[in-house]
């Protein structure tokens, strides 16, 4: 057979969902239980974390011949991304200028079959920053648009926390947080005795069993890996399976989107065009409403690549705002030693997979100079070792006395170095910045003009500069980080990252909560959607990844997917029930 | 040969004007040994392990100068056996085919002590004698104060110190000998009693009853 005959399905599904990561699982479920008919289009392949084919989970290091280095996948051998900040065929460009990284997954759930679970709600005034500070912009919905919406996604999917009846951090239907590992004690006492809050972590895992669908977690701390008791959420497991069970839903894998196709007269989508990633032959679907969520930067290139005479900008994209914007979280971290903590006893403390306590913004910005917050994720304890484990204890073991209080120089060899491994084990910390960018119109994606990837499809090119707003909040967070560390008894590692560096702010990208590509307004001038996620210039086009945010926080930005993608995805339901 | 390779060999402007079929104008040989690919592997990454297991970096003389430097690094104690007997040789073997930028450094490293140990001893490392092992790796061990013209064999050491040490303690040997007690499911009930007595902390009465 030709590779390159377009092949056509023959029936036309009521809706089209580009991509199975948080927005696009949310609005497979959302929709199928509605009843509509639904296709998912997924790029990458097949994955179920409690089929052994897949299961990382519970492996020891020695089962990784590289004990768990990162040399395939950027989070270890365990993790379970399957693709990375490189994918091999599907290059993306920088301009000149900007370093800009872009974690892409490739397989179905996307990336939240390994992300980190936090799960935190935007708070009301994350929704209107340019009413308040007079930079950025604001939404054109609030936070009680979206509360209903994080209500049920709290209790659909689970997240455990503490009610603290903070404005900046609205509470939810949560389940029990784990108690605090020993080092979270240390840093919530040494941070609180500065003023600075230390409260329960918010991260959707089951501490208490919420369906018979999911179990219950076990605590193997290990969620990076997807979790084979469904106990942690990822879209795959959580939301595509049961949507599935409907029988409302089509799930096609290795399904790389091209093109959204529209009806020249009308100027509304009529489906999708699709390369089957195993055959390359090109395939066309037919459907009466479209919606994106292959991410918000895939969600751009695809809108960018689908030109035609009507929309010769690229498709939804007269206001010429496609693409720009786009925003990633600032980043900046440290980490510490903890004398204190030398020669503890063992137990096992692997607890969730992630943080137990985390610090959420505590100050006003209005009396600092820098207009927007961020909030502080810890990490330490005695991990499970792996590749990395005791590098660099040249730079350590000499600035610590030895058991028998005598000093000896950085590095050596023998009994008494395998006693300071075991001694050292288990008493370092770390702590990271997660804060809210100003969003700017000169940071944008676009088609490269001159690359395509191993399909033929044109790749983006980033251009991405961080602003002194975002460089003050890295120097603030520098400075937070060692005052916590101290409080906390510790010494801090490494040099203090300074003006050279900007302060250890990673580049653009590096936190992987990249939003805003396709921003939802009021003025269809200045935005590419309306309130409800729909294109202002094609009514049956619909994108439910962090495209449409015009801004995100300082809170990791998934949560706010799930809950705006199952808004968006009831209104698309009610639309098709007003018209029958 | 897989599809992908094949399409690799085409020039991107025979698309154009490709009018057969690609698969049957040059069908594909039958893959000679079936891969198994191993639960929680991509295929690439099986295909790409399964590659590198049958190459071989280290020379005997290499792998063997590998093996007592590392025994000296990490030797057997009352607690745990030595870097060679958790098998840390092999891995670092596989290292250096994995992660190939490790390649001129070890190999190098390997040469610099040869060298060095044949203008002081006469002899290449492993055939020195152990005191005049143990006087080599003294110069080397202690980067900070290395003298000018041993700073490249500290580096070299560092290198081995910190594979040595990441190899060993993640075999099954070392992470029992450093007292790894998880992998396995459990039940978080906070920090045990005489540990938070130990450290002076306590819970929050809130958090005592949570989940309660
Ligand atoms: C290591 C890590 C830790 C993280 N931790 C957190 C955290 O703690 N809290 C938090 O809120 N967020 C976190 N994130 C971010 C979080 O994973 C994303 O915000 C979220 O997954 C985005 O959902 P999405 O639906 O927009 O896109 P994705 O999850 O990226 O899914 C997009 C899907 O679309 C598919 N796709 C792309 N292009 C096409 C195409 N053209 N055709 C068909 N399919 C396509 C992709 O293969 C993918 O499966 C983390 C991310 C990473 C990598
Ligand atoms: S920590 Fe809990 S939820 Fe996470 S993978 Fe382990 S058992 Fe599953």
């Amino acid at each position: 057979m030709d590779p390159f005959q377009i092949k056509k399905a023959p029936v036309e599904y009521d809706v089209a969902i580009v991509g199975s990561g948080a927005g696009g699982g949310m609005a497979a479920y959302s929709l199928a239980k509605s009843g509509a008919k639904v296709v998912l289009l997924e790029a990458g392949g097949y994955f179920d974390p409690a089929d052994p084919k897949y299961i990382t989970q519970l492996k020891w290091p020695w089962e990784s011949p590289r004990r768990g280095a990162s040399t395939t996948r950027p989070f270890g051998d365990f993790d379970a991304a399957w693709g990375g900040w490189d994918i091999e065929g599907e290059p993306y460009t920088t301009a000149k200028g900007t370093e800009f990284h872009w974690f892409r997954s490739r397989m179905l759930g996307g990336r939240t079959n390994h992300w980190g679970r936090i799960s935190l709600r935007f708070a009301p005034d994350d929704f209107r920053r340019k009413t308040m500070t007079g930079i950025g912009e604001d939404w054109p919905i609030g936070y009680d648009d979206l509360k209903p919406f994080y209500d049920r996604v709290d209790k659909l999917i689970g997240v455990f926390g503490s009610v603290e009846n903070m404005p900046s951090e609205p509470d939810g239907f949560f389940l029990p947080p784990p108690k605090p590992r020993l080092h979270e004690l240390m840093i919530r006492k040494g941070a609180r005795s500065i003023g600075i809050p230390v409260i329960p972590s918010r991260l959707s895992i089951l501490t208490k069993p919420i369906n018979d669908e999911r179990g219950q977690c076990f605590y193997c701390s290990q969620c990076g890996r997807a979790c084979q008791a469904y106990a942690d959420f990822s879209s795959s497991s959580v939301l595509v399976k049961p949507a599935m069970k409907t029988g409302n839903v089509t799930l096609i894998n290795g399904a790389m989107v091209r093109e959204v196709l529209t009806d020249p007269a009308s100027g509304l989508c009529t489906g999708v065009s699709y390369v089957d990633t195993q055959t390359l032959q090109e395939v066309t679907i037919k459907a009466k409403t479209v919606v994106l969520a292959a991410s918000a930067g895939e969600t751009a290139r695809l809108l960018l690549n689908s030109k035609s005479g009507r929309f010769p900008n690229g498709l939804a994209n007269s206001s010429g705002v496609v693409g720009k914007y786009i925003n990633d979280s600032t980043g900046a971290s440290r980490s510490a030693f903890i004398p204190a903590l030398m020669d503890r006893k063992r137990y096992n403390e692997d607890g969730v997979g992630g943080m137990h306590v985390f610090t959420p913004w505590w100050l006003d910005n209005k009396k600092l100079d820098f207009p927007r917050g961020y909030h502080i994720e810890y990490w330490g304890g005695m991990g499970m070792p792996a590749y990395g484990f005791g590098w660099g204890i040249e730079a350590m073991n000499g600035m610590l006395a030895a058991r028998d209080g005598s000093k000896k120089p950085g590095g050596g060899y023998g009994a008494s170095l395998k006693d300071d491994y075991r001694r050292f084990y288990g008493a370092y910390i770390g702590m990271a910045g997660r804060g809210e960018p100003v969003p700017l119109e000169s940071n944008y994606c676009e088609i490269d003009p001159n690359v395509v990837d191993k399909y033929g499809i044109p790749v983006l090119r980033f251009n991405y500069k961080w602003s002194d707003y975002e460089i003050k909040q890295a120097k603030h967070m520098q400075d937070t980080f060692e005052e916590i560390i101290h409080a906390a008894g510790g010494i801090a590692l490494g040099n203090k990252p300074g003006a050279e560096t900007n302060y250890g702010l990673e580049a653009p990208g590096k936190i992987i909560h990249e939003v805003g590509t396709a921003r939802m307004g009021k003025d269809p001038k200045n935005s590419v959607l309306n309130g409800y996620q729909q294109a202002h210039d094609v009514k049956n086009l619909f994108i439910v990844d962090a495209a449409p945010f015009p801004s995100q926080g300082d809170k990791n930005v998934t949560w706010t997917i799930l809950a705006s993608s199952m808004r968006t995805s009831e209104y698309i339901a009610d639309l098709a029930k007003k018209k029958v | 040969m897989k599809r992908r390779d094949l399409l690799k060999g085409i020039p991107v402007t025979a698309f154009g004007f490709a009018v057969n079929p690609t698969e049957a104008a040059v069908p594909a040989p039958p893959d000679v040994k079936p891969l198994k690919i191993p639960g929680g592997r991509q295929k690439f990454e099986a295909v790409r392990d399964a590659a590198l297991n049958a190459e071989k970096f280290f020379t005997p003389h290499e792998l063997q100068t590998v093996t007592v430097l590392s025994d000296i690094i990490i030797p057997a104690d009352a607690k745990s056996g030595s870097a060679s007997q958790a098998g840390v040789p092999a891995f670092i073997e596989f290292m250096m085919k994995d992660q190939p930028r490790n390649q001129t450094p070890m190999r190098g490293g390997i040469r610099w002590l040869d060298n060095t140990c044949t203008k002081r001893y006469g002899k290449p490392f492993v055939q020195c004698t152990k005191t005049q092992q143990i006087d080599m790796v003294e110069q080397i061990a202690y980067p900070a104060i290395a003298k000018p013209d041993m700073t490249q064999g500290a580096t070299f050491f560092s290198m081995m110190r910190n594979l040595t040490a990441s190899g060993f303690f993640s075999s099954q040997m070392g992470i029992k000998d450093i007292g790894y007690v998880g992998n396995t499911p459990n039940q978080w009930d906070g920090v045990p009693d005489e540990v938070l007595k130990q450290y002076g902390l306590a819970y929050e009465e809130r958090e005592l009853n949570m989940g309660k």
